[in-house]
């Protein structure tokens, strides 16, 4: 078999849905050839395949570009918007939060924003604060919007594929660390439904329940608890919101124990709803305190010693695991 | 440019139709029948008809809260329009947008936008898909002086100009941005002037004189459906009320309230109607059965049921929001 980067499967994603559908556009600053395929080269080789009208370099006008998808979107297109960092949606909240998300609602149904909004963050490469931070929670907290992250780089294509055909806006969130990963090539026309988890490892003793970047660090975190004779599972949400809150409680049910990990700060973050919802359903089968682990209290920092004290690190997950599993009460 | 009789007779239809919902809803008020947040249009009801008796029925409408009269003189049926605002099951959003957000695909109008200047990127969008598909349809935006400050609109402006999408900026300035005086928020003698820092084709009229208003929306309406790119049209114009329905507006100096009611535009259409051969009875007997009609809508949407609380759960997304899901 052979491997395939998240760089070339978001490509891939989006080109095979291009091809399908000349309604699917992608606006964003720096995304045509003239600019070099954008500052990560997802839209690389596009252009050359379906013009500038569809793939369409903006000038550097967040709202302006989230606003004309929105638009875009009313008039049964699927435009892909990319917002080339995350922290840049704090100058579009409006379009997103007040028109995409709402739009279908306050219609009564007669208008929808099939809208995917790609963009770019992650701790670790010395960003520092503007640059960086995972801001899911946010979006999260809005009705109308769907939050996806790949793990890796099959999931990226299957993911992507699924919220381009997805008739209500997705946030589609990629890590800047994972860029770079490979995985077995899943082949043409693959997608993976939007708010399934996937168990990424399978174990007894404790759930870890992550997404993102820190999916492989709970799987390496796995591997090695598992050689102290723990079993450990690692469920992947991949869709963000809505949850799979089925997987979840499937996996916490059998193991009584959960650590929800997420790069972005812990507090209020999702774990801190995930959290809650498993102690609604499952008050009374827990055998541990549900433990959270997330990024620091501060912006993200730039100099790599206090990024690395800011992240979740493995031995903080493993940690939190061996603290679940010998919880006495 | 002379405007000829039935164009003259179209938008006077149009312009009654929105003074005289106008009036109503704000008896419907005053009396207790409908208890709403109404941004009242009085002042605005020309500028509106002429834009729109100018563009076609399948062109793009984006509008603001204060966004009944291009509503109206886009078409939508009233009788939907007043139950949306009354807030029932009937109306265009099944009463879940309310007067701040109408949307009525049928007629065009794609976003009636409560966040002032959000309607210019969403504009664009839209104008967009016209150009890639060859429809030659174009967008109507429309927005107050107030909109002309906020970061959308230069985005919006600088961006459509770039696409050289077939969008009309329609800048209906009533000289007041909520309370404060277009004067005391923008330094600029007129917003058609900002045009020019885009390279964009500018068009800048008195909106309550019917003929040049006409030819103002006409000439816009024709560059940006040639493919020539976008306008900015700016017609002046007045707010006669405040900036909602009940809301004090004694900020308005005396002299600018003697300037406005000299300059209402019902008053000075009648004259125009009438120079142009129509009789007071033609023209009252259009407003009577325009009432009646209005009527009859009312009573439509007071005798209306209210949504079911069901409704929480649908249009959040495409499926349904499951039981359990969300706290639902």
């Amino acid at each position: 078999m052979s491997k395939i980067t998240m760089v070339q499967a978001l490509n891939r994603a989006i080109d095979e849905a291009m091809a399908e559908d000349e309604g699917v556009i992608l606006l964003g600053e720096d995304v045509a050839a003239k600019q070099g395929g954008g500052v990560f080269k997802i839209s690389s080789g596009l252009t050359e395949k379906y013009g500038e009208s569809r793939i369409r370099a903006t000038p550097i006008s967040e709202q302006a570009i989230v606003g004309a998808c929105v638009g875009a979107a009313l008039a049964g297109f699927r435009p892909i918007a990319e917002i080339m960092l995350m922290n840049f949606v704090a100058v579009c909240m409006d379009q997103i939060v007040n028109h995409a998300a709402k739009l279908r609602f306050m219609s009564g149904g007669q208008t929808n924003v099939s809208l995917v909004i790609r963009t770019t963050t992650g701790v670790g490469v010395g960003f520092g604060g503007q640059h960086s931070d995972m801001l899911e929670a946010w979006f999260a907290h809005v009705p109308g919007l769907k939050i996806v992250t790949p793990s890796n780089a099959a999931d990226a294509q299957g993911l992507m594929r699924a919220a381009i055909a997805c008739n209500d806006p997705v946030i589609f969130i990629e890590n800047i660390m994972c860029y770079g990963l490979q995985s077995e090539d899943p082949g043409p026309n693959h997608f993976v439904p939007l708010g399934t988890a996937a168990t990424v490892v399978e174990g007894r003793d404790c759930s870890i329940i992550t997404y993102g970047r820190t999916v492989a660090d709970a799987v390496a975190v796995a591997a090695e608890l598992s050689e102290q004779g723990l079993s450990v599972e690692v469920i992947d949400l991949r869709t963000i919101a809505p949850f799979d809150e089925a997987a979840v409680l499937a996996s916490v049910r059998k193991t009584g124990r959960a650590v929800i990990l997420h790069e972005a700060v812990k507090a209020f973050g999702t774990g801190a709803e995930i959290s809650a919802r498993v102690n609604e359903k499952l008050f009374g089968q827990l055998k541990a305190p549900i433990q959270r682990i997330g990024g620091a209290f501060s912006a993200v920092p730039m100099a790599s010693c206090l990024e690395q004290a800011w992240i979740p690190t493995k031995a903080e997950i493993a940690s939190a695991v061996k603290t679940a599993i010998g919880w006495k009460g | 440019m002379t405007i000829d009789r039935e164009t003259l007779l179209d938008i006077y239809t149009r312009t009654m139709k929105i003074a005289r919902f106008d009036e109503k809803m704000r008896g419907l008020i005053i009396s207790g029948k409908l208890a709403t947040l109404y941004y009242t249009v009085r002042g605005q009801e020309l500028v509106s008809a002429a834009m729109m008796a100018a563009v076609n029925k399948d062109d793009y409408l984006v509008t603001t809260y204060r966004g009944q009269h291009d509503q109206i003189a886009k078409g939508i049926p009233i009788p939907l329009l007043i139950a949306e605002i009354a807030g029932k099951a009937t109306g265009t959003c099944k009463g879940k947008g309310g007067s701040m957000h109408i949307t009525h695909p049928a007629t065009g109008i794609m976003v009636t936008t409560g966040v002032v200047g959000s309607g210019l990127p969403i504009a664009n969008g839209l104008a967009l898909t016209s150009q890639n598909r060859g429809d030659r349809k174009i967008t109507i935006v429309s927005f107050g002086d107030g909109a002309t400050n906020i970061g959308a609109f230069h985005e919006s402006m600088n961006m459509a100009q770039v696409y050289k999408l077939p969008v009309v900026f329609f800048c209906q300035n009533n000289r007041y941005g909520e309370h404060t005086a277009f004067a005391d928020h923008t330094d600029v003698d007129n917003i058609a002037n900002r045009a020019k820092a885009y390279n964009m084709k500018a068009i800048h009229v008195d909106g309550n004189d019917v003929s040049a208003m006409y030819d103002a929306a006409t000439q816009a309406v024709e560059h940006a459906r040639s493919g020539k790119g976008p306008v900015l049209l700016e017609a002046m114009c007045y707010r006669m009320m405040g900036h909602f329905f009940g809301a004090d507006f004694s900020y308005m100096p005396p002299e600018h309230v003697e300037e406005m009611q000299r300059e209402d535009p019902l008053p000075k259409l009648r004259k125009v109607m009438l120079e142009h051969q129509f009789s007071e009875s033609d023209l009252d007997a259009i407003v009577s059965g325009i009432d009646d009609d209005i009527d009859a809508a009312i009573q439509f949407a007071l005798d209306s049921p209210f949504p079911d609380a069901d409704e929480l759960s649908l249009d959040v997304f495409e499926e349904k929001i499951a039981e359990g899901m969300y706290g639902a």
